[in-house]
């Protein structure tokens, strides 16, 4: 079963690169630089936050974007174009399928985040470098702070969890609604810390226990979000991150087993 | 006909494009002409100040803060550079510090140099030191105990209100927090001693020069310093052409006058290298017009002396 997963996968990310999916790492790259370049003229000091800000937000922005538009087509792609019949017809089971494109899907935003990453990092030490030692002392964390890579991380684990939806709608829905569903659930997923307390404003007990409901049903992004934390170098404890990777981890295995059963009673005729 | 024959060449596509750019970039340009607006109030009405802000950022708040602080440098520097001094109020200031902060309270030198930004005397700046230290107090909200923040508010108090006490009072209060050098307490004790007095103002200023935080503020303080040399300099210069004038010489027109009368060895240059301005009627010195050190502080009051 591994192995037939695995090489859906590598089949996926193949796809990904000739679709010329890799080609936002140019974006980023030329974002970062001309950032670079510019903001030392215009943030009186605070290049190198700017700088870090930037990076950690362009990757989740441009993880987020891959990770909706091509896992709402993941399986829609394959039964628009037919050739769903020929794949069902070799001997692979449906959760295969699909869980070799989620894992194609998180494999391409592995190796883009990695890459840009790299481009990171490459940046920051370049201003590092160009940077006076008095400068650099007045940085609240250091340029070349391995903490960042806290902050990536977590962005990596927030995007397989997007994927994970979009892959969920996408195997019941169109893929304009699919995508739009995915966002939507993206922004709940920051605000639904208000439907934890929703009983200090509403005063009915039903309400607000549907509301604690949806809190612990929908995704929570907001804990997987320590960029601010890690730029100001404010320290995230191990275990914070261990915590909010298991439970990243069981809500995807929670999409994806939902997105199976779907999908395996899916009539494709 | 085959597909080849109907496409129309590239060379015309690429025309039409640069046509079609040209076009649109003149209308923008006669737009912007005819219909300008005020594009850092609508900077500002991107986001009303308040904790929705946050909110609607997403996981975005530390970007967008940046993003406010920029337009908050431009709205200060543009504001600053205006010739007509009814342009020149800052109306924008506050607001935008305002949302960068609450985007992201941990942005240490947003709280400072607001602060700084917000108490500068007109026309350098709103002269708002009220808004300055509400600003600075919102830091110490989101970082209690932040030492650097109390000894900011007590210069707010000694500079640019005269409030000493008050002054002292946060300065003694900073001291009091783990990781305070020693000198607070002693800024303290001078601040209630000789409040208003240069010295104590150069102590001060000193202070902060030599605040490891930020390349701009230790500049700054550095240009403060600076100032305060000139007014010393200025106040021994207003000496020796009172001395001329007692001599007999009368109004000195120029400083060649104090030159040739042995009073001074050549012309009398500010720190930055600027020759000082000698009023050829009142026969006051200033500071050029042209320094770097334009315009002079106005000093706090003096403390009154001690029986």
């Amino acid at each position: 079963m591994t192995g037939t997963i695995g090489r859906i996968a590598v089949n996926v990310f193949r796809e990904s690169v000739r679709d010329k999916v890799l080609y936002n790492l140019v974006a980023f790259a030329v974002l970062m630089i001309g950032a670079s370049v510019l903001i030392g003229q215009l943030s009186a000091g605070q290049e190198v936050k700017i700088i870090k800000d930037l990076g950690l937000a362009s990757m989740s922005v441009f993880g987020l974007f891959m990770a909706v538009f091509i896992g709402i087509g993941l399986v829609a792609k394959e039964v628009e174009r037919r050739s769903i019949y020929a794949l069902l017809a070799k001997p692979i089971t449906r959760t295969e399928l699909l869980l070799g494109k989620y894992a194609g899907l998180v494999l391409t935003l592995v190796v883009n985040l990695a890459i840009m990453t790299a481009a990171f990092y490459a940046v920051l030490a370049w201003m590092n470098w160009q940077a006076s030692e008095g400068l650099r002392k007045s940085w609240e964390a250091p340029a070349l702070d391995p903490a960042l890579l806290k902050a990536i991380w977590l962005v990596l684990v927030q995007l397989m969890i997007v994927t994970a939806v979009a892959l969920l709608f996408s195997t019941f829905s169109s893929p304009m609604l699919s995508a739009a569903l995915t966002f939507g659930l993206y922004v709940v997923g920051h605000f639904n810390a208000d439907l934890r307390n929703f009983e200090s404003v509403v005063s009915s007990r039903a309400v607000a226990w549907v509301a604690r409901g949806l809190y612990y049903l929908l995704p929570n992004f907001a804990p997987l979000d320590v960029k601010a934390q890690v730029v100001h170098g404010t320290p995230v404890p191990l275990g914070y991150l261990a915590l909010t990777t298991g439970y990243a981890l069981l809500y995807i295995a929670a999409l994806l087993t939902l997105a199976a059963w779907i999908f395996s009673r899916r009539d494709f005729k | 006909m085959t597909a080849r024959a109907i496409r129309p060449p590239a060379r015309w596509l690429a025309l039409g494009v640069v046509a079609a750019m040209a076009g649109a970039i003149a209308l923008e340009l006669v737009r912007e002409a005819r219909y300008p607006r005020d594009t850092v109030a609508e900077a500002v009405l991107y986001f009303p100040p308040g904790r929705a802000v946050t909110r609607l950022a997403l996981s975005y708040d530390a970007l967008l803060a940046d993003v406010y602080w920029i337009r908050a440098l431009q709205h200060f520097g543009s504001t600053r550079l205006k010739k007509d001094l009814g342009e020149k109020t800052y109306a924008l200031l506050d607001p935008l510090l305002t949302i960068t902060t609450t985007l992201d309270p941990q942005f240490n030198v947003a709280y400072r140099f607001g602060a700084i930004f917000l108490s500068e005397a007109p026309p350098g700046g709103p002269g708002r030191p009220d808004q300055a230290i509400a600003l600075l107090q919102r830091g110490l909200e989101a970082k209690p105990g932040h030492w650097r923040y109390m000894q900011d508010i007590g210069f707010v108090y000694y500079w640019w209100l005269g409030d000493y006490r008050k002054a002292a009072e946060w300065f003694n209060r900073g001291a009091d927090q783990p990781g305070a050098p020693w000198w607070m307490r002693s800024l303290a004790a001078n601040t209630l001693a000789q409040g208003g007095d240069r010295r104590a103002s150069r102590a001060l200023w000193q202070s902060l020069a030599q605040t490891p935080d930020n390349d701009w503020l230790q500049r700054d303080a550095r240009r403060r310093l600076q100032q305060l040399d000139a007014l010393d300099a200025i106040d021994e210069l207003n000496a020796r052409v009172r001395r001329y004038r007692e001599a007999g010489g009368g109004q000195p027109f120029t400083w060649e006058a104090l030159v040739r009368a042995g009073l001074l060895r050549e012309t009398p240059q500010d720190p930055t290298g600027t020759p000082y301005e000698l009023g050829p009627y009142s026969g006051e010195v200033t500071v050029s017009p042209e320094s770097s050190l334009t315009p002079m502080p106005t000093e706090p009051p003096r403390i009154a002396p001690q029986p």
